[in-house]
């Protein structure tokens, strides 16, 4: 017969060890929070150095055959913009937002690996400086794909383009290590109760990015190796003269380029499936759909790298496999869409800036998506291919997909960051500027690739209305940079004078919220019990039962004095 | 929608079928996209306006309707699968090319040098108007058929200014020497790439005497800006008098050249010239 032994409290202490302060402890920490602010400000600073690149060549196109740079400046400002935005800002950007919110949002107190995490960090702050290093010698020219023969020594001997490989090698690196590190935290270290079907969908979604990493980034780091033994020590991969093969760097750099796609998006879809029920007080519609979708995109992403070599020699079986495993891509991407707005539909839709940007996100998505069809299409995409309709493609689902979602994290996170509120009057502004200049940058730029203007071009005719369309999209991208102005000034002032947040001013559904606004170096005292997909609302619902003694309506289900709701 | 408005919102064509054929697979496309932009959109600005936050307002707690979930799934796929349907419906007019008209150039029975591949392909009869398309830093270069010698030598060419006869198949063979380029004029067509080591190919065929003007997409370089590519289409009879006309010049110019580098050789010695 067994004995019933009534369970002992027992009184769990640990030491909390004092915040390091001064600016070496920035170097020497180990702390997700901390190494998640070096990624986001580190990462914004190299937004605003490719977005002042982007300026640079609008201005040069605002008219024709302008000649306010050179074509040598021109090329290495594309360049320098592409392999900025992707490699220095966008996947580094969503690896600092999930360095400081996946521990947090799973309810754990660091990442598995603190000092891995902080080499990541150095390894892309390296990156980057060796990168932007090549700026007072001679930045890379052949565009942020370098093909092959192109980026060869023989037609690109400087060492711009070594930069550029090693900026590839760096960043690979830390966005390896980084994956592993994400995974490994998010496999093993969930706080009870958080079973797959409960992990949020911005967890689900770094979870995949960091499958897609791990997949995709050896690939062109092999690759990037090739073209440097290539170009130093004598082999010759991809050099036609002696038997390599161009085309060849061309399925390496897209097997990896295209699942890179969606390792920019994925995150970003997280995100704005974590902020739309938060503001529409509503639970998100569809979680397994839009988590299966999730994981369906990451899937079908590493089938579709050829719909980036339509104009190539290849094959007829391939080109019509690549467009049907593109169209099937749009389905569960289309899906997603779907499932938020009926996540907007019959809630209650309080427009503040966080939801703004994440419904700009939608919109601004749903035109890249559609013109995504087209390209997929091979015969339309031998026309439209590399001409401005791919440039406004790629940027409506890059800048108005990824970075939207990101400055909606920015507006939805930084009261938790810094426990103080960004305003929301410049908070708006930022976002009508950014949405207005971006249509204006971008949803003419289809036309001009229409018209028959091939993409990273220093001049052009004025042909037709080449010179009003550019026009317009100059006067459009200044529009669109005052607005990322407005959104700095905010994080500045703010910083300073903004109204305090207390730890959960949304009233949000997720872990994070559950600590103190910024969150003590250990994160939580008490780990609280997941019970649901939107803890959080269960906890409010808890402390507000007990508050206001609302045992009357069956409080059974939850004993009361439970220390895992740990309030 | 009337079409004539969204006329700029739909690729060049009208050079030839080829091009045509896409612009027509876009407009199907585009019809499509304006339906569910504005259906998705609509949807969306609505749920904005319709549902923002008043007071009293209890938002419902959803999570999910598997019924309706399945559905737009089953029709986003529908629709794909019938934008798949129309592609490959109008997928044989824009990669075949068709016979060459009666008023085209008269072709001899489509010379030694063409061939029939996976890739490459050729109008019913066999018979079309080769020229091979070579792309270089920062120039097209064009050899027409008509070699005098049969290893090619000796052919015909032209840079930037392609020059074809009216209603007559052109067939493209188009290759680099050094990076890779892009062949393109967008009223004639689709670009492909022009890889060394690799060969491409395409076609056209122009109905109206004119200048298509394209240039080379894909950057190749400082001078990619100013890659041109023109292609002027003649009328059958002026095109036989201008390819005899370059062939003429060039053997002038190639004599001319000769003699020159004679005469110098005689002068300084074989080892000062090149190509003696």
């Amino acid at each position: 017969m067994a004995t019933y032994a009534p369970p002992i409290p027992v009184v769990s202490a640990h030491r909390v060890e004092r915040e390091p302060r001064g600016w070496t402890s920035w170097i020497t920490t180990t702390d997700h929070k901390r190494i998640g602010i070096m990624y986001m400000v580190t990462t914004f600073l190299f937004f605003c150095l490719g977005g002042v690149e982007a300026l640079m060549m609008r201005l040069q196109l605002g008219a024709p055959n302008n000649t306010l740079v050179t074509p040598v400046v021109y090329n290495q400002l594309f360049t320098m913009h592409g392999s900025t935005m992707i490699f220095l800002f966008v996947v580094p950007m969503m690896a600092g937002l999930a360095n400081y919110f996946v521990p947090l949002m799973i309810g754990a107190r660091d990442m598995a690996f603190p000092r891995l995490n902080a080499l990541s960090y150095w390894l892309l702050l390296a990156g980057g400086v060796v990168f932007y290093a090549s700026i007072f010698w001679n930045p890379p020219e052949a565009g942020w794909t370098s093909y092959v023969p192109l980026s060869l020594t023989s037609y690109t001997p400087s060492g711009g383009q070594d930069a550029w490989i090693y900026l590839i090698h760096l960043t690979g690196l830390s966005s390896i290590l980084g994956a592993i590190n994400f995974y490994a935290t998010i496999a093993n270290m969930r706080a009870r109760g958080m079973s797959w079907g409960r992990l949020p969908l911005f967890i689900w979604a770094i979870l995949t990015y960091s499958i897609l990493i791990i997949f995709a980034m050896p690939v062109i780091a092999g690759a990037v190796t090739m073209l440097l033994t290539d170009r130093h020590f004598g082999t010759h991969f991809f050099d036609p003269g002696t038997g390599g093969s161009p085309i060849l760097w061309q399925h390496l750099f897209w097997f990896f380029g295209h699942p890179e796609v969606y390792i920019m998006i994925l995150p970003g879809f997280g995100i704005v499936s974590e902020i739309l029920p938060v503001f529409a007080r509503k639970p998100i519609f569809g979680y397994k759909a839009i988590a299966a979708a999730t994981v369906a995109i990451a899937f079908l992403g590493f089938l579709t790298w050829a719909h980036h070599m339509f104009t190539t020699p290849i094959p007829e079986a391939i080109l019509v496999f690549v467009m049907l495993s593109s169209y099937l891509i749009a389905v569960p991407t289309g899906v997603k869409v779907l499932n938020w707005i009926a996540t907007l539909w019959r809630g209650t839709v309080e427009l503040k800036t966080p939801l703004l940007f994440c419904v700009g996100f939608i919109a601004l998505f749903v035109i890249g998506g559609i013109s995504g069809v087209f390209l997929a299409t091979f015969p339309i995409d031998w026309q439209v291919k590399e001409t401005y309709f791919l440039v406004a493609h790629l940027h409506f689902v890059l800048m108005g997909g990824s970075v939207f979602t990101i400055f909606a994290a920015i507006y939805y996170w930084f009261p938790k960051m810094t426990g103080r509120m960004l305003d929301e009057g410049l908070g708006k502004l930022s976002f009508y500027l950014m949405f207005v200049g971006f249509l204006a940058t971008f949803l003419i730029q289809h036309v001009i690739g229409l018209d028959g203007m091939p993409r990273r071009v220093y001049e052009y005719d004025n042909v037709g209305n080449l010179a009003l369309y550019n026009q317009i999209s100059t006067v459009g991208s200044f529009i669109l940079g005052m607005g990322v102005l407005v959104t700095i000034v905010n994080v500045v002032r703010s910083l300073k004078v903004g109204v305090t947040a207390g730890p959960d001013p949304w009233k949000a559904n997720t872990l994070e919220w559950f600590t103190t606004s910024p969150p003590p170096v250990n994160n939580f005292d008490t780990i609280p019990l997941v019970r649901s997909v939107e803890p959080m609302k269960d906890i409010r619902r808890e402390i507000e039962r007990r508050t206001h003694g609302t045992q009357a309506t069956g409080g059974a289900t939850v004993p009361t004095g439970a220390t895992q709701v740990g309030v | 929608m009337i079409p004539s408005t969204l006329a700029f919102f739909t690729p060049l064509s009208g050079g030839s079928p080829n091009a045509n054929e896409i612009d027509s697979l876009f407009k199907i496309t585009l019809y499509v996209a304006l339906v569910i932009f504005v259906l998705v959109e609509g949807a969306l600005l609505y749920a904005l306006l319709r549902f923002r936050a008043r007071k009293g307002a209890v938002p419902a707690q959803i999570r999910g309707n598997t019924r309706l979930e399945v559905g737009w799934t089953v029709a986003a796929a529908l629709i794909l699968v019938g934008l798949a349907a129309v592609t490959f419906a109008k997928l044989s007019s824009i990669q075949n090319p068709p016979n060459s008209s009666s008023n085209g150039v008269a072709l001899a029975s489509s010379g030694n040098r063409l061939y029939a591949s996976a890739q490459r392909r050729l109008p019913p009869n066999g018979k079309s108007l080769n020229i091979q398309v070579i792309g270089r830093q920062f120039i097209w270069q064009y050899f027409y058929p008509g070699a005098s010698e049969p290893d090619g030598l000796g052919a015909p060419y032209s840079y930037e200014d392609m020059v074809v006869p009216t209603n007559t198949t052109v067939t493209l063979d188009i290759e680099s020497s050094d990076v890779v380029h892009e062949w393109w004029v967008p009223e004639l067509g689709p670009k492909f790439q022009a890889v060394p080591g690799y060969h491409n190919y395409s076609w056209f065929k122009v109905l109206k005497p004119g200048i298509y003007r394209g240039q080379c997409s894909l950057i190749c370089g400082r001078g990619h800006a100013r890659m041109i590519a023109t292609v002027r289409a003649l009328p059958p009879r002026e095109f036989e008098a201008w390819l005899a006309s370059q062939k003429k010049q060039i053997t002038e110019a190639n004599a001319a050249a000769q003699a020159a580098r004679k005469k110098l050789s005689t002068q300084t010695g074989a080892g000062q010239v090149e190509n003696p």
